[in-house]
């Protein structure tokens, strides 16, 4: 098995903050309070996502919500744009695969 | 008199002044914005719990940012704020918006639209590879995470911004491998009769210069970006293909980067109301129909910000308060004390000169989008080629970029051609052989950004 490749982001600094445990495709990892979903990702990984037109691997791009391509689907089937979501404690993220959307 | 209802959408410096001024002419607005916080992207104020203060965050706008900001929290609770709120449809003097899981359907005496602006990008080979990221979404990442995109930043683009977030960047101990302009060296001294309407600004961008340059960043200009490079697993960025000004070609080894060339303006809403538009040549977009005060052509509708004329920051927050003068005049109310509208266009005009020389200065390389390699995925959204969208133009004989956008989908796809639909329309006018304005302007489809079905279900008043 390949090593995991080393995450897109590099903090700068308010690591003071409080640790937050978070799911990211079935395995533990640990973001900081404060953090949006695609720092905490990316923090962690070099992806957020698959393009859906077979492309490869997408890590979001104008973090202003104006792009729409840093979408991520939590293990229940909900879609969250990652760039203005903020993490939370217990959240269970994939980014490997989309599971189908709950329809209810 | 009953209080008429005047809405605002957007909480940055135009949206702010707007709602200011109209507080203190009697009125209670609303302000709806899609951010957590007030601020919009410039003056985006960093989540709760961060620690660094204005000067780190906003270097020499610390002031401005810090006079807006309070200057919002003295409003909370003089205003309705709706923040986390999208503003997705505007039809027949009723703005629809989804806050939480909502939608609202909102009839108005008069809507301010200070939407605001993104980067405008050319969608280069590449560009969708892990670590590429927009000039203002590296700037964001720094201000609002406290991280930078990646180890080795590059920043490609042309614009103050540019050199605005690499020296942001070197400033936060990032490294930064090169600044990257397409703009050739002697394009800024041609732009200085008009720059000089602006002289501090002046300053302030050869004070960014001197930075970088104490920095170590070498800062390339006159260039030809080719690609955006794939790093060994294929699966990220590991270098930028470019040509130098000199001719020779050279790979700069980076695993970020940060692209953008100016603003585009956030004008969806604004199309969506039926506004006027006009091809402005400064800026090669099109912009809202506006008079003086930022008045449309649409009953009840105004515009300020960067969202209708790119003026930057300041240039907003006067435009904010002029837009709210002519509310309260078109209304019948007094305008507080002190307020002098004449004064305030005044100003504008002399950031409107200065607007003119950035974009001799820094100018937007239309020749480079428009002979982008046909392999080359346009559209993010749903990966689509410039192959495709010249096809459109040719076989399918498209002579514009709304049927050009039916034909090929870019455009399309969910960002609705925020990201591509500037360079596509280079592309197809290239295609066509004629300028870029006869290509026409991409209209927007209401929703302006995708929310859940389950929203509309039953829309609240």
């Amino acid at each position: 098995m390949n090593p995991a490749p080393p995450p897109l982001l590099r903090r700068l600094g308010e690591a003071h903050r409080r640790p937050v445990a978070f799911t990211l495709d079935g395995q533990p990892a640990t973001a900081l309070e404060g953090d949006t979903l695609l720092t905490a990702i990316l923090t962690n990984a070099s992806a957020l996502r698959l393009s859906e037109f077979g492309d490869g691997p997408r890590a979001g791009f104008c973090l202003m919500g104006a792009c729409q391509d840093c979408w991520v689907w939590t293990e229940a089937g909900t879609r969250l744009r990652a760039c203005g979501t903020p993490v939370t404690a217990g959240l269970r993220i994939m980014t490997k695969e989309a599971p189908w959307p709950s329809l209810g | 008199m009953a209080q008429p209802r005047v809405t605002i959408v957007g909480a940055g410096p135009a949206g702010t002044r707007a709602a200011e001024l109209l507080v203190a002419a009697g009125l209670h607005p609303l302000l709806v914005d899609e951010a957590a916080d007030n601020g919009g992207q410039i003056y985006r104020r960093q989540p709760a719990g961060f620690r660094r203060p204005p000067a780190a965050l906003y270097g020499t706008e610390a002031g401005r940012a810090t006079a807006l900001h309070a200057s919002f929290d003295a409003l909370r609770g003089r205003i309705e704020h709706w923040p986390e709120s999208l503003a997705w449809n505007l039809r027949d003097g009723v703005l629809h918006v989804l806050r939480g899981e909502r939608s609202h359907a909102l009839p108005f005496d008069a809507l301010i639209l200070a939407t605001g602006a993104t980067d405008r990008l050319i969608p280069l080979p590449g560009w969708t590879l892990p670590g590429v990221f927009t000039l203002g979404g590296a700037q964001i990442a720094l201000k609002a995470q406290a991280c930078a995109i990646g180890r080795r930043v590059a920043f490609l683009g042309s614009g103050p911004l540019l050199y605005l977030v690499a020296a942001q960047y070197a400033k936060a101990g990032a490294e930064v491998a090169a600044v990257l302009d397409t703009a050739p060296a002697g394009a800024r001294w041609r732009a200085l009769p008009l720059m000089a309407a602006r002289p501090a600004l002046l300053a302030k961008g050869a004070a960014l210069l001197a930075r970088l340059r104490r920095a170590g960043v070498p800062v390339h200009r006159g260039v030809t970006p080719l690609r955006l490079c794939p790093d060994a697993s294929g699966a990220r960025l590991g270098g930028i293909a470019f040509r130098q000004a000199d001719g020779r070609e050279a790979v700069l080894d980076c695993d970020a980067s940060g692209l953008g060339w100016h603003l585009r303006a956030e004008t969806q809403l604004a199309g969506l109301a039926g506004c006027g538009f006009d091809f402005d040549r400064a800026s090669r977009q099109w912009l809202p129909r506006i008079d003086a005060d930022g008045r449309s052509e649409v009953p009840g509708l105004y515009m300020a910000g960067d969202g209708v004329r790119l003026l930057g920051a300041d240039g907003a927050e006067i435009a904010g308060r002029l837009a709210a003068l002519a509310v309260l005049r078109d209304l019948g109310f007094a305008p507080p004390a002190g307020a002098d509208p004449a004064a305030l266009r005044r100003r504008r005009q002399a950031m409107d000169r200065f607007r003119r020389g950035l974009a001799i200065a820094f100018p937007w390389p239309a020749q480079l989008v428009a002979g982008l390699p046909d392999e080359t995925l346009v559209c993010r959204c749903e990966a689509i080629t410039a192959g495709e969208l010249r096809r459109s133009a040719g076989a399918l004989d498209a002579p514009e970029v709304n049927r050009a956008k039916a034909f090929s989908r870019v455009g399309m796809g969910r960002c609705q051609g925020r990201m591509c639909g500037l360079a596509g329309a280079e592309i197809l006018a290239a295609a066509r052989g004629v300028p870029v304005e006869e290509v026409g302007r991409l209209r927007g489809q209401a929703p302006v950004k995708p929310l859940p079905v389950a929203a509309l279900r039953e829309e609240e008043a």
